[in-house]
């Protein structure tokens, strides 16, 4: 356990480093905020300069930075100009729209990618083998934006079976009351089962065009970690021994090719993260991705700044859990030990 | 003479590789009789280890059995159907393997690993498992086996991970126990301490053994019987004293003369000229010795060399035998 805040500490560092880089890199960006946000090619010098020292744009760059940090002490993330909400509130009430589609997504991605890459590797060369090749040359070849589009073509377009893809809801369908921010789970708790059909469906297509996406690293080194233990001198024991199939697979092989799995599923995850902003943007998914999009091209700073600080935070989190996983599933790092 | 637990018949495999067929073995035959340890010598890629695992159903996909036999206890093991096999591994029939490390699952605990074995091919509940387990580790006399049962492998020396190997081999008293050089990679001394516990653990449970090695002394220490393999054939078979008082098939010879324990000094110690012939050529003579042999004559490229006996116990494949 003591690792374990050894390891949460570490996290400090990291996150005042993003909070560095993530000012420096809003500042040099290119366009003048005050000149976009007077807004009439009419203004005149003096009300650009007004706007400028309302943005606190006339001040120094690091005395900028140290109101910067001080408000992010306090929680202030700071005011988006655009929506003239509090980042932290735009953020959080977008946030659970972002967290649903990346984690079904990802489950999604999981459910297949894991069972398919164990059952390539136990017939090299066979059909199954050749179809998990395909999809991970087709999801490594095929960027995000591609198989949304390519998705929706055949799915809304052509076939007409996927709703209309504007967003989380269908648009004459009422949103539950919010508890979590979840459509899927406020829709159960609120026993609607029309809105959650109607939430599942406008899911499915953006949450499969990421899957694809996260499913081909993650089926090839499910392939390849578990054809190397299959191989290996302790699985030629176990069947010398003649454990059941079952066993030999389940509890020899995998439990140890999971542990490089465990390693490319954070890969993966944090992967999905910046794919996000994209399938958003495909999609019209009220996100946080699609939000910082709209923020950046607006040249509104403060968003930007909280939605990578968001990331950030995220990433690292994802970190700490795949490490946690790790230990768990590896007993000889004898963080959660065994004897 | 007791009648035999397992009997090789013939045995002729091959493997496909990308570089050709690889006539890993031809007319391999010996037996093991109930009660004896028999040592399979040879020289690396002669074949014993892939002898061993064509019995225990343990050779690649890649390897084609195109004639022979492996009759355990009335049974040919290379034709039994997947699931009786599986019943018989590890229950009648169990390996020791070398590199002890490599051979355990490396994020299980030991004590789990003899207890799979156990609990795959006995009827008990999760008590009796257990004691049995302790029992194993106690017979291989590693001390303080409750503790030693919860370790990693890489928690233990090489040499407790063979005890532990030996351990889960002998847990469920086979009646064969295969040891495919089992003291490789572990320091002299251990290499006895561990030997010396394989035969009295062997004995104990009245199991025959087999002990693959290139160590001529130490299957002589060890074995009744030696079976000298060499690049795919069964040179010779014979009770050990016999086979060191009277070699008859030249490469017998030649390796007891390679063998430190032959020679006075290391100057007498005589190398074995050339190499194994490369088992994928198409013309590999009768004799696959023939050509590092000084015993050469015109009908050593004769078709149908068999082993034929030549003395009590004893029998060779060589038509100029010493």
């Amino acid at each position: 356990m003591n690792v374990l805040l050894r390891r949460l500490l570490g996290v400090v560092p990291t996150l005042a480093g993003v909070v560095v880089a993530t000012f420096v890199l809003t500042r040099i960006l290119p366009g003048d905020p005050a000149v976009f946000f007077t807004s009439s090619p009419s203004a005149d010098a003096a009300t650009i300069e007004a706007v400028r020292q309302k943005l606190g744009l006339d001040q120094p760059l690091w005395r900028q930075f140290v109101i910067y940090v001080g408000a992010l002490l306090r929680g202030d993330l700071g005011q988006s100009i655009t929506t003239g909400q509090p980042v932290l509130t735009d953020l959080l009430q977008r946030l659970p729209a972002s967290a649903e589609l990346t984690i079904v997504a990802f489950a999604l991605a999981v459910a297949v990618a894991i069972p398919l890459g164990v059952a390539a590797a136990l017939r090299p060369g066979s059909l199954v083998d050749h179809l998990c090749r395909l999809i991970a040359t087709a999801g490594v070849s095929l960027p995000t934006f591609v198989t949304g589009l390519l998705l929706i073509y055949l799915f809304y377009y052509l076939a007409g079976v996927a709703p209309e893809p504007m967003g989380r809801l269908d648009p004459f369908a009422t949103a539950p009351p919010r508890l979590t921010g979840f459509l899927l789970i406020d829709a159960l708790a609120a026993r609607n089962g029309e809105v959650f059909v109607s939430a599942a469906r406008q899911l499915i297509l953006p949450a499969a065009t990421m899957a694809i996406f996260a499913l081909a690293p993650l089926a090839r080194m499910t392939r390849a970690a578990m054809i190397a233990s299959l191989g290996s001198d302790f699985v030629r024991t176990a069947r010398a021994n003649g454990l059941k199939w079952r066993t030999i697979v389940v509890t020899y092989a995998l439990r140890n090719a999971l542990l490089p799995i465990i390693t490319t599923l954070g890969m993966v995850f944090s992967y999905m993260l910046g794919a996000n902003v994209l399938v958003e943007r495909v999609f019209a998914w009220p996100g946080i991705g699609s939000y910082a999009l709209d923020a950046l091209i607006g040249l509104d700073y403060a968003p930007v700044q909280g939605f990578m600080l968001a990331m950030a935070a995220i990433f690292v989190a994802i970190n700490l859990i795949v490490d946690i996983a790790y230990s768990i599933a590896d007993p000889r790092t004898g963080l959660f030990g065994h004897a | 003479m007791s009648a035999p637990l397992l009997t090789i018949e013939d045995l002729t495999l091959s493997f496909a590789t990308r570089r050709g067929t690889v006539r890993a073995l031809e007319g391999v035959s010996f037996e093991v009789r109930a009660g004896e340890m028999v040592g399979l010598v040879g020289e690396s890629g002669s074949g014993k280890s892939v002898t061993a695992y064509a019995a225990m159903g343990l050779l690649d996909a890649s390897a084609r059995i195109a004639s022979g036999r492996a009759v355990f206890a009335g049974r040919d093991l290379l034709t039994l159907p997947r699931r009786e096999l599986d019943e018989l591994r590890g229950r009648d029939i169990s390996m020791v393997f070398q590199n002890p490390r490599a051979a355990l699952n490396p994020i299980r605990p030991v004590g789990r690993q003899i207890a799979d074995v156990l609990a795959r091919h006995a009827a008990a509940g999760r008590a009796e498992i257990e004691a049995r387990t302790l029992d194993a580790l106690r017979q291989v006399r590693i001390a303080d086996p409750e503790r030693r049962a919860r370790a990693l492998p890489h928690e233990l020396s090489g040499g407790m991970c063979q005890r532990v190997g030996i351990a889960m081999a002998l847990a469920c008293r086979p009646k064969l126990l295969i040891a495919d050089e089992p003291t490789t990679g572990l320091d002299v001394t251990t290499q006895a301490v561990v030997m010396d516990l394989l035969r009295e653990a062997a004995r104990a449970n009245g199991a025959s053994a087999v002990l693959i090695t290139h160590d001529l002394a130490l299957a002589a220490e060890y074995c009744e019987r030696i079976v000298v393999m060499h690049a795919g054939h069964v040179v010779e078979t014979a009770p050990v004293a016999e086979l060191f008082g009277a070699p008859r098939h030249p490469y017998t010879g030649r390796l007891l003369a390679s063998a430190p324990s032959g020679a006075a000094t290391i100057e007498a110690l005589t190398p074995i000229a050339g190499a194994l012939p490369d088992l994928r050529r198409d013309d590999l003579p009768p004799c696959r010795f023939a050509e590092r042999c000084e015993r050469r004559a015109a009908d050593c490229a004769a078709p149908s060399l068999r082993l034929e006996p030549c003395g009590p116990d004893h029998r060779v494949a060589c038509r100029h035998p010493t």
